[in-house]
């Protein structure tokens, strides 16, 4: 087991492993999804205070659970970058960076109209989107880092260290918005309350959530493969793979 | 199914969250393939501008 | 330990040799504070209602333009190199260089703080408060944006960039740092954020050093 964790960190190895299973991810990803949002829209009852419009609920708490677990696991990748020097490990963060930063850019769009029907305009500073527009912009602090840096793995290890300083403040950033948002709560009710769900409700979300998951990892596998070709072109193994 | 459609009136929001989380998701489930195959044509010309020399 | 009292001596000799350079920062401070109320109507409920955010964000554009002479000129004529090459620890040098920054820097906005009182129209009994709060929140702003710098030192023009990796991770001095002066001009007790800044700032001395050394030894790793 712990000899295949080994010969996964050889991007050789990795890109031939990548090659073979993300065709299996991609379908599961794409099968889940379907369910789910045929179940949030469909199968689903409409909400007794919101109606239809909270089936936002279903690509909008899916999308926010992607954008914190994504800057999560690239944290996680950056401690193991930064400790062993795994250079799988920084070409993780590279990709999965902007596809983080699009589920958070989901996730406020979705959040944002969302709030037009049931607060009345289109941004509140409530603590959740505001939470998420932050988070937006350390997304783009990696990617632009990424950008600016021109030697490839100096550039991921520096991202690897700025998504480790990050993570350590999203609770801190999270905490004090939520702090903010008490002291000056509107007289209208500014919380996405998940009110006590029912499990026709619930399920669609979680079926959702996983397929989002799932389409992640399908994604940043193909973006690893790209990632690898590049870094490694002028090496053997990249001149055969590609000729056969 | 027009029902479905009119989303008890708020058709517009919750069509218009499905459509672009719709345009996202393709767009991020397109967006590697895209650059694999421009990393393998670069490479490949590469390989043969090494042959020609 | 004797490393870092050499290091931290020899920073603010260069700073006092540089009289100019901490007066340029507090006039940028006070300038951003005077420009607001040209601005708009200088009406005392107006200017009370902004003072916190003005003061607090008027302090984080200030520190950013600043954080550059923290590893710059070392960087650029080799000094930088030979402290990594010392025996005391990169990261206990990194403190005392910070630390070096915030005395000529952060410190003298605590002193300052009667002045924009003063400016803003805020009553003087807030005035401890903000005192408090920007002796607490200012070495924040030197620890964190060290990293900042640190990450971004190889790159010739960071100045945007490193504003944008650092602003979000500044938002809880913000928030706290403003919380604590605004319940001081209502007259509520500020002590709730006043402790938040304080376990911002523990934090911010255990694990920052740590983190700026390591983004400082990236940068000479791959030549």
């Amino acid at each position: 087991m712990m000899r295949w964790f080994h010969q996964l960190g050889s991007p050789p190895y990795f890109y031939a492993f990548s090659k073979r299973i993300s065709a299996g991810f991609a379908v599961l990803a794409l099968g889940l999804i379907a369910w789910g949002i045929y179940g949030g829209l469909v199968l689903a009852p409409p909400d007794y205070q919101q109606g239809d419009a909270f089936r936002i609920i279903y690509v909008h708490v899916p999308s926010a659970w992607m954008s914190l677990f994504i800057y999560t696991s690239m944290a996680g990748a950056g401690a193991i970058a930064l400790i062993w020097r795994m250079k799988l490990a920084e070409i993780f963060i590279i990709c999965a960076a902007p596809l983080g930063a699009s589920f958070t850019f989901l996730a406020l769009v979705t959040g944002s109209v969302w709030g037009k029907p049931m607060w009345g305009t289109w941004w509140v500073w409530d603590a959740r989107l505001t939470s998420e527009l932050i988070l937006l912009f350390l997304y783009l602090g990696v990617i632009a880092l990424n950008n600016a840096i021109e030697e490839p793995r100096a550039a991921a290890r520096a991202c690897a260290l700025l998504a480790l300083v990050g993570v350590v403040n999203v609770p801190i950033i999270h905490y004090s918005v939520e702090w903010w948002n008490t002291l000056h709560q509107g007289p209208t009710v500014t919380r996405f309350d998940k009110p006590a769900m029912d499990i026709d409700m619930l399920l669609p979300l979680l079926i959702t959530a996983i397929g989002f998951t799932l389409m992640f990892v399908w994604l940043v596998l193909v973006r690893m493969r790209a990632e690898i070709l590049n870094r490694d072109a002028r090496s053997r193994w990249v001149k055969k793979a590609i000729l056969e | 199914m027009h029902e479905f459609l009119h989303m008890g009136g708020y058709a517009a929001y919750v069509w218009s969250s499905y459509g672009i989380a719709a345009l996202v998701l393709a767009a991020n489930a397109i967006a590697p393939y895209v650059q694999l195959r421009a990393a393998k044509r670069r490479i490949k010309n590469q390989i043969v501008a090494e042959s020609e020399v | 330990m004797s490393g870092f009292i050499a290091l931290l001596q020899r920073d603010l000799l260069l700073v006092l040799r540089q009289r100019g350079e901490i007066l340029h920062h507090v006039l940028f401070f006070l300038l951003v504070i005077t420009l607001f109320p040209l601005g708009t109507r200088p009406s005392a409920t107006l200017l009370l209602a902004v003072a916190p955010a003005l003061l607090w964000v008027a302090a984080l554009l200030a520190a950013l333009l600043s954080l550059q002479r923290l590893f710059r000129p070392d960087f650029e004529d080799g000094t930088l190199e030979q402290l990594m090459l010392s025996t005391t620890p990169l990261s206990l040098l990194v403190l005392a260089k910070v630390a070096a920054y915030w005395l000529a820097g952060g410190l003298i906005f605590v002193l300052l703080a009667p002045v924009v009182a003063l400016l803003l129209g805020v009553p003087g009994t807030a005035i401890p408060v903000i005192m408090c709060s920007l002796l607490l929140g200012t070495p924040v702003l030197g620890l964190v944006g060290a990293i900042g710098v640190a990450l971004t030192l190889s790159l010739p023009r960071a100045g945007m960039l490193l504003s944008l990796l650092i602003f979000p991770l500044y938002v809880p001095v913000l928030i706290f740092g403003a919380g604590a002066m605004q319940a001081a001009i209502n007259g509520l007790p500020a002590s709730g954020p006043l402790f938040m800044l304080a376990a911002i700032l523990v934090l911010a001395l255990t694990l920052a050093p740590l983190a700026t050394a390591a983004a400082l030894r990236i940068n000479f790793e791959y030549a």
